[in-house]
C-alpha cells in the first residue's frame, strides 16, 4: 500500500484540529501558526500530540516538534514517520 | 484514620478499596505540602491496608495525575538559601519521599495507578511503585530530568530498570522524551488501557476482581515478582544531589520557571 501524500496528511491534520479543537475547519490554513490559531497551551500541545499519534498510528518524538508551530512543517514531521 | 482531606490530596475507604486522590492544582505538583500529606498516608496506610483490600491512586486534575515535582519551589528555595544548605534540604527532601514512595512500593495489599494525562517526573514515579498502571488513552508519560541536568529522584532510574528492558530504559531517560500510552502499553509498563476519562472507573473495577483473592496469597505473589531495589534507589539521591550542586541546575530551573513559552516541556 502507497503511503497517503503530503497534501492528504496536510488535510487529515487539518481535519482533526477543527473537530477537537472546535474551530471552522476553513479557517484553518496550512501556514497559520497552530498555538495561535487554536489558542492552545503547553497542556494542549501535548493533547494534540497524542491525538496525531493516535490518527496516524505512529510516534512523534516531542524532539522532533521543537521550534515546529505551523500545520505544513508538522505534516512534513508526520509524513517522515508513515 | 480513615478518611483525610488536606490540601494536596484526600484518601477514603469507598467499598473496602482505599482511594487516594491527588487534587493540588494545576497538575500535582509535588512540593513540601504534598510530601508532608504523603508522609501522614504512609504513616496511616498498615491499619488502613486492615481496612481496605486495595489501593488506587488517581487525580482529580483535569490536566492529569502529576506534572511531578514542584520544580518552582525548588527553584525558589534554592535562590533563598546558601548552597550547601540548599543541597542539605534537597537530600533530606529527597529522603523522606523515597521513604513514602517505598512504603506504598511495600503496602501488603495490591496497590493501582489510574493515570489520565501528564504523567511526568515524580509523577510518572509516583506510579511506578504502583503493582498496576491502569492509565486513560490520552495519558502521556516523560522523564524530563535530564533537560534540567538532573535524573530522577524519587526512585524513577531503578524502578524502571526492575520493570522495563534496559534498551527502552535509557531511551526514555537519554531522550527526554514524552510518549503515549500505546507506547507504555507496548513496553510492559501500563497493563490496562481505559477509555477517556475511565480509567478510575476501569480501576475500580479491577480493585474488585482484587478482593476476591486470598490477602496472604497475593501479598506472597507480590513481594516474590516485585523486589524493591534499597541499593540503587540510595545510589539515585547520591546521584542527584552530586547533580543538583552543577551551575548547570540551576540555569535549567531558571529556563523552565521563565518559560512563557507554548512548550515549557521542551529544553
Amino acid at each position: 500500500m502507497s503511503s497517503p501524500t503530503i497534501d492528504h496528511t496536510l488535510d487529515e491534520i487539518l481535519n482533526l484540529a477543527a473537530t477537537h479543537f472546535k474551530v471552522p475547519r476553513e479557517k484553518l490554513a496550512p501556514d497559520d501558526d497552530f498555538f495561535k490559531t487554536l489558542g492552545i497551551d503547553s497542556l494542549q500541545a501535548l493533547d494534540l500530540l497524542t491525538r496525531l499519534e493516535q490518527h496516524f498510528r505512529i510516534e512523534l518524538p516531542d524532539y522532533e516538534l521543537q521550534g515546529v508551530s505551523d500545520f505544513r512543517t508538522l505534516a512534513n514531521r508526520i509524513q517522515a514517520r508513515l | 484514620m480513615n478518611e483525610f482531606k488536606g490540601q494536596t490530596l484526600s484518601w477514603q475507604i469507598v467499598n473496602g478499596t482505599i482511594e487516594l486522590a491527588l487534587h493540588r492544582e494545576a497538575c500535582n505538583e509535588i512540593g513540601s505540602l504534598t510530601l508532608a500529606e504523603l508522609e501522614r498516608f504512609a504513616e496511616a496506610l498498615p491499619s488502613l491496608s486492615n481496612k481496605g483490600h486495595a489501593l488506587i491512586v488517581y487525580s482529580t486534575q483535569k490536566a492529569g495525575f502529576s506534572a511531578g515535582a514542584d520544580l518552582r519551589e525548588l527553584f525558589q528555595r534554592g535562590q533563598q538559601m546558601e548552597k550547601a544548605e540548599a543541597l542539605r534540604g534537597v537530600r533530606e527532601f529527597l529522603e523522606r519521599i523515597h521513604a513514602v514512595m517505598n512504603a506504598l512500593d511495600a503496602a501488603p495489599i495490591t496497590t493501582i495507578a489510574a493515570v489520565h494525562g501528564v504523567t511526568f517526573g515524580g509523577g510518572f514515579e509516583l506510579a511506578l511503585v504502583c503493582d498496576i498502571i491502569i492509565a486513560d488513552r490520552m495519558a502521556r508519560f516523560c522523564f524530563p530530568e535530564l533537560r534540567l541536568g538532573l535524573i530522577p529522584g524519587f526512585g524513577g532510574i531503578p524502578r524502571l530498570k526492575r520493570d522495563l528492558g534496559n534498551a527502552v530504559v535509557r531511551d526514555l531517560l537519554l531522550t527526554g522524551r514524552s510518549f503515549n500510552v500505546m507506547k507504555a502499553q507496548q513496553i510492559g509498563l501500563v497493563s490496562q488501557i481505559a477509555a477517556e476519562g475511565e480509567a478510575l472507573r476501569v480501576a475500580r473495577a479491577t480493585a474488585s476482581q482484587v478482593a476476591k483473592f486470598g490477602r496472604k496469597t497475593a501479598g506472597a505473589a507480590k513481594q516474590f515478582i516485585k523486589p524493591i531495589p534499597y541499593d540503587e534507589l540510595k545510589q539515585e539521591i547520591d546521584i542527584f544531589c552530586d547533580l543538583y550542586s552543577q551551575p548547570a541546575v540551576e540555569e535549567g530551573l531558571r529556563r523552565f520557571v521563565e518559560n512563557e513559552g507554548p512548550q515549557p516541556y521542551l529544553p
